[in-house]
């Protein structure tokens, strides 16, 4: 019987090379970030009971503010975050037509919508509404804006992949019978994104409501606002009124849109 | 043969009907327009008024002046440190947290309380969390670092335990019936399962991580959002430029590593 001399490996020398270099700079990072941060140890053994102190200041919650304040706020926050959910698709959903390789085919076109989807997506949300409220005042209007052109990266993405992933045979049909450009698109393509087109625009708002929340403390209208002044008069108690609130919309933002989501795919 | 018999036009099918369901969303839209810009009191004066500004506004960010390197490395650093260790330390803990919340290893008294928690790590935007932290341990980036552990841990240990729940049993089946002990079985049989996704998971967070820790500053959590935050206060828009210029810039490397390393794993 011959004998197999063949010992057997599941990378490569190469493959096995680049996996320990990627974790060896990943453990020099590590080291170095942990060694230079400048964290001032007391502050992190005193952390625990400054929480503490924290939260008996919260306690009990000021329910009486909700009526007053927060109601028009929270009211306020959640239309700042579906009017940007709704302002974004005049933006993003050209830019996704125009990053969607089997709706046009230049290269060129792709980059150009691409750069901007980047751009919309590696600025935050409240450095978008720091550029608003500089350029319209504080209020809603920079709160919406903030919203909505922090939305577009998302939602171009991720409708652009959708329509890459589309069945061609109806569109193709379409085109054969001499149909318009704007026929194609509304017979061919939309009836095939249209579910996920929704869902996407559902997730983007379930995100939009944690965001609009925070847009307030610089001056973006909403809950922010009202929470940034109680924090502010270390009115601990209303503090913890708006923050149950977010929370309470929040988790019901996220039930009402997953249930949604549910039908619709 | 037989010849086809022209139908009757009352009797033919339109192939493309109206859909009802579409057409009534696109009404609930147009009030919904309708009522919210009525109610936040939006109107196209102040839009136009802005538009001025914001041509003042461009005219200051450029070009954008980098003499305040310095200032802007150090900013640049910090956040990069945060990143680093709020993405170990978190990663580290929604590892145990994961495993803890998967549903076909744990019980349901020990997933369900553990589930709950992962939810409300996720329901908080960072910013909140953020400004709690900032208020309990002080200005710096330790409370940055604590925030971004936070959001890591309610978004891996969420996408970990159900990276969990979908492997396949019989590896694990192997592995018990050598004997195995827990420990083992979990590194021998649902760790290999999951690594690739969980490196997946981890440079997507990590990529988040590095987002957030340049926005956490502007409520006092230390790093780049610090440094933004007080240009834009003293109306330095061309240092502000040039601050937006680097975070995109960083953003874009990373997006360039990182798909480095997904290659290599």
């Amino acid at each position: 019987m011959q004998h197999i001399d063949h010992h057997w490996q599941r990378f490569t020398l190469s493959q096995k090379l680049a996996r320990y270099s990627v974790y060896l700079c990943f453990t020099l990072a590590l080291v170095f970030s942990v060694r230079t941060v400048e964290v001032i140890p007391e502050f992190f053994y005193d952390a625990p009971e400054q929480m503490m102190d924290m939260f008996s200041r919260m306690w009990p919650i000021d329910l009486e503010f909700y009526p007053t304040t927060v109601h028009g706020a929270m009211i306020e926050t959640l239309n700042i975050a579906t009017l940007g959910t709704l302002v974004t698709l005049i933006f993003s959903i050209p830019l996704a037509l125009m990053n969607a390789s089997n709706i046009v085919a230049s290269p060129w076109v792709h980059w150009i919508a691409r750069f901007f989807l980047v751009s919309s997506r590696s600025v935050n949300s409240l450095v978008w509404a720091l550029l608003f409220v500089a350029i319209f005042g504080p209020g809603v209007l920079a709160g919406v804006l903030a919203i909505a052109f922090r939305s577009v990266g998302f939602v171009g993405k991720l409708l652009a992949e959708a329509l890459e992933e589309i069945n061609m045979g109806s569109v193709e049909a379409l085109r054969a019978t001499g149909a318009p450009w704007g026929a194609v698109m509304l017979k061919g393509y939309l009836p095939q994104v249209l579910p996920s087109f929704l869902s996407i625009v559902l997730f983007r708002w379930d995100i939009n409501v944690r965001e609009s929340a925070v847009l307030g403390l610089v001056g973006a209208g909403g809950i922010g606002v009202v929470l940034s002044d109680s924090m502010n008069l270390f009115q601990w108690e209303q503090v913890a009124t708006s923050l149950l609130a977010i929370f309470a919309v929040v988790i019901m933002a996220e039930i009402l849109v997953v249930n949604i989501r549910k039908r619709l795919i | 043969m037989a010849r086809l018999k022209p139908i009757a036009a009352d009797k033919q099918q339109n192939p493309f009907p109206r859909n009802w369901g579409l057409s009534a969303m696109w009404v609930v839209v147009a009030i919904y327009l309708v009522y919210s810009v009525d109610a936040m009191g939006l109107n196209l004066d102040r839009f136009l008024s802005g538009l001025g500004h914001a041509d003042k506004l461009l005219g200051r960010m450029f070009p954008p002046d980098f003499s305040r390197w310095e200032l802007l490395l150090d900013g640049l650093i910090e956040s990069l440190e945060i990143a680093v260790i709020s993405s170990v330390v978190g990663i580290f803990f929604s590892l145990f947290i994961g495993l803890f919340a998967a549903r076909n290893f744990m019980p349901n008294w020990i997933s369900s309380p553990v589930r709950a928690f992962i939810a409300l790590c996720r329901s908080f935007h960072p910013v909140i969390i953020a400004i709690l932290f900032v208020k309990s341990v002080g200005f710096g980036a330790l409370a940055g670092i604590l925030t971004l552990i936070v959001a890591t841990i309610g978004f891996i240990a969420k996408l970990f335990a159900e990276a969990i729940e979908e492997i396949s049993f019989k590896q694990v089946e192997a592995i018990q019936a050598t004997g195995a002990s827990f420990v083992s079985v979990i590194l021998f049989s649902v760790m290999p399962q999951v690594f690739s996704r969980f490196i997946g998971f981890a440079t997507y967070q990590f990529d988040s991580n590095l987002r957030n820790s340049t926005m956490v500053g502007i409520v006092g959590a230390g790093g780049l959002g610090g440094t933004l935050f007080s240009a834009f206060q003293r109306f330095d828009y061309d240092f502000v430029a040039a601050i937006l210029i680097t975070i995109i810039a960083l953003i874009l490397f990373w997006e360039f590593l990182s798909t480095v390393v997904r290659r290599i794993f």
